[in-house]
């Protein structure tokens, strides 16, 4: 009879149990890795797609429908602040690495959606933004139309803000505020970035800068407005040569 | 609501095998609704009944994952139980919590993308479940693999019932929802307390001091 209190026997069992339960766990991550994998981009393609194109449009599609559509009309570039492209693979680009670093450095991802597979009409362009909330990191995708100017739709993730308050950025009716509104100040012709108002409520049709805030949730949409400005500035150029371009 | 479901639930585990649910296993699977409650008369597992309660999907996907967890463990840990070195009990029960709490996670990211990302700071927090670590402890250690299931059943179902009815009051109240769903009119106006773990607290307070003062429990 094994004496279950000697130190070997303990060693032993520790060791043996350590390995087994160790690949146990390996073989189930490496298993699921693809799946996971898929998930993410999948995540990343409809929230692109569902800031051009709109919440009714992409609703209602499969996993298989949002891909297809986002390979048949989706060009990825990356560029640099300085509005040049690269020659870098947007895939390998992670927007959370690149917000670590100086503004100047980043690596920017754009999106160009066409209106079909031929490619011939631009609908949509769409920026990935970063930033932070109250409790942690925020990200999103802010869709132009093709005028470089009109706001067409934006999307918001979050990773921990407040349930029911911070949270709601979220909601595609909190997200639907953005619909409409301008990067661009009507009278001067500069960059004017929407921001989220304070106090809830409100009717702020008429300013195509202002957005009703989110009331409870003061630092989550000065978060959001904060990650607004600063990344719209980072495409500045990249914009300005896309207008003159069209 | 909660409640008839899961009592349904239970009584379909009960009718293939007659034989395997004597009176006293019957006891394992019931006891912990009511009499011996883990939430409300052990107060365990506390931490996560007030942090995922605020709408019923993340709570239903959260006590789904504690059912897995906790009758897996009881079960791995059970016929186990004749091999663990006294010693390092608690370093063993450990690790096939962690492991098993680890698995749900890797699982539920491959398949419910969604619920993960809402959920995947509570799923970690299994692992500090008392619930789970109680059972162990108290049950599975001592008991055979069959017994130790039944008991980790009841014990999740214990758990479950509790904090789906909470959800159910949170969200209701709170957001006018239920499932996501719109059920009360446009005009109502969320209660933001219920949205908050403030709100959890009053009430599972006094979803507490119900079932108390019902079975007549008092603390010694």
């Amino acid at each position: 009879m094994l004496n279950k209190n000697s130190n070997n026997y303990i060693i032993t069992y520790a060791v043996i149990m350590t390995l087994v339960f160790g690949s146990v766990l390996a073989v189930v991550a490496m298993v699921l890795k693809p799946k996971q994998d898929m998930e993410v981009l999948l995540e990343k393609q409809n929230f692109i797609l569902k800031a051009a194109l709109g919440e009714k449009a992409i609703g209602s599609m499969s996993d298989k429908e949002i891909t297809t559509l986002y390979d048949e009309t989706v060009v990825a570039q990356v560029i640099k602040s300085t509005g040049k492209v690269l020659e870098t693979e947007e895939a390998s680009v992670n927007v959370f690495k690149e917000y670590k670093k100086p503004k100047d450095t980043r690596e920017l991802p754009v999106y160009i959606i066409y209106e079909n597979k031929d490619k011939s009409k631009i609908i949509s362009y769409v920026f990935p933004v970063y930033g932070k909330g109250l409790w942690d990191f925020i990200w999103g995708y802010v869709a132009l139309e093709s005028d470089l100017e009109t706001i067409s739709g934006v999307v918001f993730d979050h990773k921990g803000e407040t349930p029911g308050l911070g949270a709601r950025i979220t909601d595609a009716e909190v997200q639907g505020r953005f619909k409409g509104k301008k990067i661009v100040d009507t009278l001067s012709g500069e960059m004017s970035i929407p921001y989220f108002e304070k106090g809830e409520g409100n009717d702020y049709s008429n300013n195509p800068q202002q957005v009703d805030g989110l009331s409870g949730a003061t630092i989550t949409a000065k978060g959001v407005s904060s990650m607004l400005d600063s990344y719209l500035t980072l495409y500045k150029p990249f914009i300005l040569a896309q207008k003159n371009e069209y | 609501m909660s409640t008839e479901t899961l009592e349904k639930e239970v009584q379909e585990v009960k009718k293939p095998a007659e034989p395997l649910f004597s009176k006293k296993r019957r006891k394992l699977l019931s006891n912990p609704l009511d009499e011996d409650n883990p939430i409300t008369i052990q107060v365990l597992g506390i931490c996560s009944a007030l942090a995922v309660t605020v709408a019923m999907k993340p709570t239903l996907v959260m006590a789904i994952a504690v059912t897995a967890v906790l009758v897996l463990a009881n079960v791995v840990i059970s016929a186990l139980r004749n091999t663990i070195p006294n010693r390092i009990r608690i370093i063993v029960q450990l690790v096939v919590v962690a492991s098993l709490v680890a698995i749900v996670d890797q699982v539920l990211k491959a398949y419910s993308y969604d619920v993960w990302k809402e959920l995947s700071v509570f799923i970690g927090l299994i692992i500090t479940n008392c619930i789970v670590m109680g059972r162990l402890e108290a049950f599975a250690l001592g008991n055979k693999p069959w017994d130790a299931m039944l008991d980790g059943l009841g014990n999740s179902f214990g758990y479950a019932w509790i904090i789906l009815a909470i959800a159910f009051f949170r969200e209701l109240t709170g957001s006018g929802k239920l499932f996501g769903v719109k059920v009360l009119p446009d005009e109502y106006m969320g209660n933001g307390v219920m949205m908050s773990p403030a709100g959890a607290c009053i009430l599972l307070g006094v979803l507490i001091w119900i079932i108390r003062s019902r079975n007549g429990y008092v603390e010694e």
